[in-house]
């Protein structure tokens, strides 16, 4: 059981950044007062009739652009019909048989390397409402705000062919990264605008070289990266137990008729519950008690009689419009990562991190480069450094206190006095309260000692007051140094120039 | 072919239609009837043709992303049935 | 008051008449003949005297005055106007009031006309005798004991019977057209997108059209000048230049080609679908001569699909309905079932109580249509055909001005006749539904009356957005004729 594989599909819907409705005037705004962001058109009230919000449609082509999708030249809109009380006409504007877009992919960055993510479709649709319910569920009435319906959302598919819970993971945040710097949604998970429901079996290979396959389980009520995370860990374990269990209990059955290929690999072979067609499921996660409850539907929810909207017309796409949408896209994540990587010379990792830290922050990097020449000082001092400033203050790059420019100058003072990387994170905090690099310097009082001479001095006596140190060094251990050097820093409380005294204190231990 | 008692069931669950017995029946009759009538569209070959949903050739009709104006909180549950404050009352949705 | 709203707009601007002069001779007539026809289910007497006396101090200030001023008009009660009850002839719609006009009474709002009152129709515009309307059985004023056609068929009754001199109606399969037929009177259903559906309680969305009932021609394209155009708030009403049709009207086409559907009518050895009436034939044979003695060629044409118009239509409009119908569940508006057990038991029992037999027979047939295992079959499959049928109409459009042929396969039909029977009753809408299913224009004048005194409709189909010709040559008819003149005796 330990070899079994699992397949991982996620269905996201991110909230598109319009400032009206899908279809009507109304506002998109979070957090409004009950019932009192609505109107005649999106309560669905006799009569009235849906208009398609144009940047809506904009957006949508963007992010299914970036998403690297076929972007169709002919789309319509079609009604999915099922009751629910958050839905007031009773039926959801979507897409069906003629999405958008078709057949993306995102490149996600694994231990293991990159990794394209295959995606099923984009399509657009409008939300729903949003029901409250009571505490003892089924005792008293449920409430209905409107507000959200008809919020335009983007739907997007993956593929089944998520391998890792940890991967899940990585994709959400990648696809976050990308869509929060195309400008298509915010993508927040507290406030809904990023919704995510995952679909995980696994696959127990056979000795007869076929695999078993469990039921799908739907994922749903995810509220956070880490909890999408967390619940696929557990649902992969739980059916790896449950298979165990049921098949010894001879609760499933192997359903070889329903045998089917699966991706890159051979025959799989159907779970089923016995005497029963049930072959998936839908499961809710408790945040609280780490664990998936299973919901078991009826079957008949599921005929949602798709036909085509009539209140709306088609749209054509045309190769002038996705020339525009390609252009307003910019330097998308990966790109970038790439590019950082090639004009740089940064590692991979580091290089991953400035850029999802988005445009601004790299931008940011950019300039700093600019400043001082030295890209690999620069990486380290805005990713470390900067980073945890940003994030301590809780500061958005864009009202960062200090310039790129100012940083710049700071690995510029840092390299040509050989100031020491203690000394110079005092003369960066001096730099946020907004002095330049020579006035934090001078107003710490910080007197850089270059003097040659003065240092061969301290070093000599450092070296006749270790000789322990000097002894370790003789039988190999470099680092023994550290000490000879840390007594140098001691005595000029911090302030010699860390190169000289790098070089003088290795040629005099190698001399005697 | 005509419609079975199970089938006006099947569909009535799924239009959210409450029919007594006797509307059953009824519907059975009819629809059946109507049924058999439109079933006269099965003799056409059709396989070369493509579906008309709508009869106008109009695409690509949009709408600005600027505000509009929107009902109050009163104005918007006017009509509703049942209201609890600010929102829509509606009998608890786990309670079937 | 026999006057056309022409003459109306006439005698007010010579100042014969006021605006409330005339509405309370229309409020007279309505009171002294509703107990026997029932064609509104609301008048509006103290909103229409009020506009009527704002109308006239606008007059007497010298302003501009609308196209229509100060003629009255009664709206089939689908149509939504702001603060007013729009029942949709449902119970389910018993108590509900829209918060907005919908964009053809904008319109009439516009042009200074009076509205007059609601008028009766069948439930949710489903129908063809406006017997299934939950309210009321309006009766035709040519014989009480007959049905006025539907859906519109209050409109239709109560211009007939002068209680008003226009009124709106809606048409999805023939709901304009049969009843005006039916009444004597004209009515014009519009090309699809000619105006907009804004505002209009929707039954088939891709078929239902907003158009005028009137006496006479002129007056059609009065009213039809007023409501068509393009509104931002209908992605399918089309933006193109609306004609000045009360102006042309009186022009004459030149070279007229009349095309006639031999399916439209009796042959040796086959009788025309839907069983035409011996005497309809004649009437519109008739018609056809009076065409000629102007100068028209007659064309024989053959619409070969049309005879499967009636299936396609009760799967096209019946899918659509049922979606369209899903919001009237007792959540947010409309009737809410006093007792249930839980969500969806009070769903059920909302729509089971608040929806009469023939809705919910629609709503089964269309949810039928579109269910998983029969989409194919049925509503795809009625989709390809209505394509053929839309085809049958380009073809013959391309060689002819316009088709003209009998609007209903009868002259009107007795109360509770074809109750009994829906099939049947979806059969005398044969003629008039596949101008739906294709989206083209269609108008109905009288060109007659049976022995026993019961108007005849003429039919007379256009290319899509031919409303200006399609006017011209019924107007072309109504000048040789007067059939258009007679009136009930209520
Ligand atoms: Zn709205």
């Amino acid at each position: 059981m330990t070899t079994h594989r699992i397949i991982i599909g996620l269905e996201v819907h991110v909230q598109l950044l319009t400032k009206t409705k899908l279809f009507c005037g109304c506002s998109t705004q979070f957090g409004l007062p009950p019932n009192s962001a609505t109107c005649p058109i999106c309560c669905g009230l006799p009569g009235t009739l849906p208009v398609m919000n144009r940047e809506a449609f904009h957006l949508a082509l963007k992010a299914a652009t970036a998403l690297n999708c076929k972007i169709a030249s002919f789309t319509k809109w079609d009604r999915k019909n099922y009751y629910y009380p958050d839905l007031p006409k009773n039926y959801q504007i979507s897409q069906y048989d003629l999405p958008f877009s078709s057949e993306g992919w995102l490149e996600i960055e694994l231990p293991s390397g990159p990794k394209k993510v295959g995606i099923i479709r984009a399509h657009l649709e409008e939300d729903a409402g949003k029901m409250l319910h009571d505490e003892h569920a089924g005792k008293s009435d449920s409430l209905v705000d409107l507000n959200r319906t008809g919020t335009p959302l983007l739907e997007i598919v993956s593929k089944p062919a998520i391998d890792t819970p940890e991967e899940a993971k990585a994709y959400l945040e990648e696809l976050r990264l990308l869509l929060r710097e195309i400008g298509v949604s915010d993508c927040e998970m507290q406030e809904g605008s990023l919704r995510c429901d995952a679909n995980i079996n696994i696959h127990v290979p056979q000795a007869d070289g076929t695999f078993i396959a469990t039921p799908i389980i739907e994922i749903k009520n995810l509220n956070s990266f880490r909890g999408v995370e967390r619940a696929l860990k557990y649902e992969a374990e739980r059916q790896a137990n449950e298979l165990r269990r049921s098949l010894d209990a001879g609760a499933w059955v192997v359903d070889s008729s329903r045998a089917k290929a699966f991706r890159d690999y051979a025959v799989i072979q159907v779970l089923t519950q016995r005497g029963s067609e049930v072959a998936k499921a839908t499961a809710g996660w408790d945040e609280r008690t780490g664990r998936t409850e299973i919901q078991r539907r009826k079957e008949e929810a599921s005929d949602y009689r798709y036909f085509p909207e009539p209140d709306l017309v088609p749209v054509k796409v045309d190769a002038a419009i996705l020339d525009k949408v390609r252009t307003e896209l910019g330097e998308l994540p990966a790109a970038q990562k790439a590019r950082l990587q090639s004009q740089y010379g940064i590692p991979a990792y580091d290089a991953g991190i400035l850029s999802r830290q988005g445009r601004a922050f790299v931008a940011y990097f950019e300039a700093v480069v600019k400043t001082c020449g030295d890209a690999k000082e620069a990486c380290n001092w805005t990713i470390n450094d900067l980073l945890s400033t940003l994030n301590e203050r809780q500061l958005d790059i864009n009202v960062c206190p200090l310039s790129p420019q100012g940083l710049g100058e700071l690995i510029v003072e840092i390299k040509s006095t050989g100031l020491n990387k203690q000394r110079a994170r005092e003369v960066y905090t001096a730099m946020l309260d907004g002095l330049t690099a020579k006035q934090a310097i001078d107003k710490l009082g910080f007197k850089v000692v270059g003097d040659e001479a003065q240092l061969l001095e301290l070093v000599r006596r450092a070296i006749a007051a270790n000789p322990k140190a000097v002894a370790d060094f003789k039988k190999g251990k470099l680092k023994a140094a550290d000490a000879i050097k840390g007594f140098v820093m001691r005595e000029t409380k911090g302030m010699a120039n860390t190169e000289v005294v790098q070089r003088l204190v290795m040629e005099e231990l190698n001399r005697g | 072919m005509s419609l079975s008692a199970d089938e006006v069931r099947r569909v009535a669950d799924l239009a959210r239609l409450e029919l007594s017995d006797a509307d059953v029946d009824a519907m059975v009759r009819q629809l059946g009837a109507i049924v058999d009538y439109i079933n006269q569209l099965q003799q056409l070959n059709t396989d070369a043709v493509e579906p008309l949903a709508h009869a106008l050739d109009v695409h690509d009709v949009f709408r600005d992303d600027v505000p509009g104006t929107s009902l109050s909180p009163d104005e918007a549950l006017a009509n509703a049935p049942a209201r609890k404050d600010d929102f829509y009352r509606v009998p608890p949705v786990f309670g079937d | 008051m026999n006057l056309t709203a022409a003459e109306l707009l006439e005698r007010q601007s010579t100042g014969d008449l006021s605006a409330e002069a005339i509405t309370q001779s229309f409020l007279a007539r309505i009171q002294q003949v509703e107990p026997k026809l029932r064609s509104f289910l609301a008048v509006d007497e103290a909103g229409a005297l009020e506009q009527a006396r704002a109308i006239d101090a606008k007059r007497r200030r010298g302003d501009a005055m609308g196209i229509l001023a100060g003629v009255p008009i009664a709206i089939k009660d689908v149509i939504c106007v702001q603060g007013q009850r729009a029942t949709a002839g449902s119970k389910m719609l018993e108590a509900f009031v829209p918060p907005y006009d919908a964009h053809v009474i904008t319109r009439l709002k516009e042009a200074d006309a009076i509205l007059i009152g609601k008028s009766n129709c069948d439930e949710f515009a489903m129908g063809s005798s406006t017997e299934n309307s939950a309210y009321q059985t309006t009766r035709n004023p040519w014989d009480l004991e007959r049905t006025p056609g539907g859906s519109s068929g209050g409109s239709a009754a109560a211009v007939a019977a002068s209680e008003a001199p226009l009124a709106l109606g809606t048409d999805t399969g023939g709901s304009i057209r049969q009843p005006a037929g039916l009444c004597g009177i004209v009515g014009l259903k519009p090309s699809y997108g000619r105006v907009s559906r804004f505002g209009l309680i929707a039954y088939g969305s891709s078929l239902d059209q907003c158009g005028p009932f009137a006496h006479d021609v002129r007056d059609s394209a009065l009213l039809l000048e007023v409501i068509a155009g393009h509104d931002s708030r209908d992605s399918t009403s089309v933006d193109r230049p609306v004609p000045q049709y009360a102006k042309v009207v009186e022009s004459p086409v030149q070279a007229l080609v009349i095309g006639v559907p031999r399916e439209f009518f009796n042959q040796p050895g086959a009788q025309a679908t839907g069983g035409l009436d011996a005497e309809v034939e004649r009437s519109v044979r008739d018609a056809l001569k009076v065409y000629e003695s102007l100068g028209a060629t007659i064309k024989e044409i053959s619409l070969p699909h049309s005879p499967y118009s009636v299936a396609v239509y009760y799967l096209v409009a019946t899918a659509e309905a049922s979606s369209n119908l899903a919001r009237y569940d007792g959540v947010h508006f409309g009737h809410r079932a006093k007792e249930f057990a839980g969500l969806i038991d009070m769903m059920k029992k909302s729509r089971g109580e608040g929806f009469g037999a023939e809705v919910k027979r629609r709503i089964m047939l269309g949810t039928y249509a579109l269910s998983s295992g029969y989409i194919d079959a049925y509503y795809l499959k009625a989709l390809k055909v209505r394509r053929l049928i839309r085809q049958d109409f380009d073809r013959a459009f391309a060689e002819c001005d316009v088709i003209v042929g009998p609007t209903s396969p009868t002259a009107a039909f007795k109360i509770g006749e074809k109750t009994g029977d829906p099939l049947a009753m979806y059969l005398s809408d044969i003629y008039t539904i596949s101008a739906n299913l294709a989206g083209i224009c269609g108008i109905s004048i009288p060109c007659g009356l049976t022995k026993t005194g019961l108007p005849i409709g003429l039919q007379i189909l256009g290319a899509p957005f031919t409303e200006e010709k399609l006017l011209r040559i019924a107007r072309m008819y109504e000048r040789e004729t007067d059939w258009h003149k007679r009136r009930p005796a209520v």
